[in-house]
């Protein structure tokens, strides 16, 4: 039998692999990868507790799915807007968007 | 402390997730990385796998990698010839990025130490995928936050169109 603090231990990592993504990448889509690691582990740990808290009370899995629905959202819109960045300022490094910065 | 056959199909899938992880956020080329993120979202799904929620493997498959990894890979090649593989692809402050990355790791790691979790129970879950899809539109159960998810991914999705969509004037 696998002890719980097992799974958070791999979702901890993961977040952390993907922090240091998100944080370290100059391309605007690989923070969006770092971000969808991220996105992951959160998930890893939400499975986790459901099935070791009260796997007979299903909520835990609806709110799995619900977090997944939110993760897919979020990537379509973020892969737009760097889309749009791209069409009018021809980068897609984060560097580069410096138009709101003072 | 001897350990156990699903111990052994954890700890594989969890140091390759881990890899594959890693080499996402190391890879200099973008396509490998994103090749390597289509591993670590598999290896993901095998970890929900082994705990028994059937349906949320099979959502990570078709969803992660069968949407976002493609989305992701398109939007790769629509903006591709702005970096090569030979300049830098990480900003001036990766080393405090790494540090900060491990100091989260080793914060987060003794504060699971210390807690006290539940053990597995070993309950049936046969069923549970049936009992799932009943109560995501059950009017007593979950249907207002199933209605509300797919709400907000059809504003997301039409937003996404919008934004970068050709402006023609």
């Amino acid at each position: 039998m696998i002890p719980l603090t097992w799974y958070l231990t791999l979702a901890a990592a993961l977040f952390c692999i993907g922090l240091y993504g998100v944080l370290a990448r100059r391309n605007a889509v690989a923070i969006l990868m770092g971000v969808e690691l991220m996105m992951n582990a959160v998930i890893i740990n939400l499975v986790a507790f459901w099935r070791y808290n009260q796997p007979t009370v299903i909520g835990g899995q609806v709110f799995a799915i619900i977090v997944f629905a939110v993760a897919a959202a979020e990537a379509a819109v973020g892969l737009a807007l760097i889309i749009s960045i791209y069409r009018r300022r021809r980068s897609v490094i984060a560097e580069d968007m410096n138009l709101m910065k003072w | 402390m001897s350990v156990t056959l699903p111990q052994i199909i954890f700890i594989i899938v969890a140091i390759g997730t881990l890899f594959t992880g890693t080499m996402v956020v190391v890879a200099r080329n973008l396509v490998h990385a994103a090749l390597w993120l289509i591993l670590s979202f598999f290896g993901v799904a095998v970890v929900f796998a082994i705990l028994e929620a059937g349906f949320i493997a099979v959502v990570q498959v078709t969803l992660y990698i069968g949407a976002i990894a493609i989305l992701i890979i398109f939007a790769m090649m629509l903006t591709r010839k702005v970096m090569n593989d030979t300049e830098p692809q990480t900003n001036s402050q990766w080393v405090i990025s790494l540090v900060v990355a491990a100091a989260a790791f080793i914060g987060l790691a003794g504060l699971l130490n210390v807690a006290v979790w539940p053990a597995l129970q070993t309950v049936s879950l046969e069923g549970s995928v049936a009992q799932l899809g009943r109560a995501l539109v059950e009017p007593n159960q979950y249907v207002l936050p199933f209605e509300v998810a797919s709400v907000l991914l059809i504003v997301a999705l039409i937003g996404a169109v919008a934004i970068a969509s050709e402006k023609t004037s």
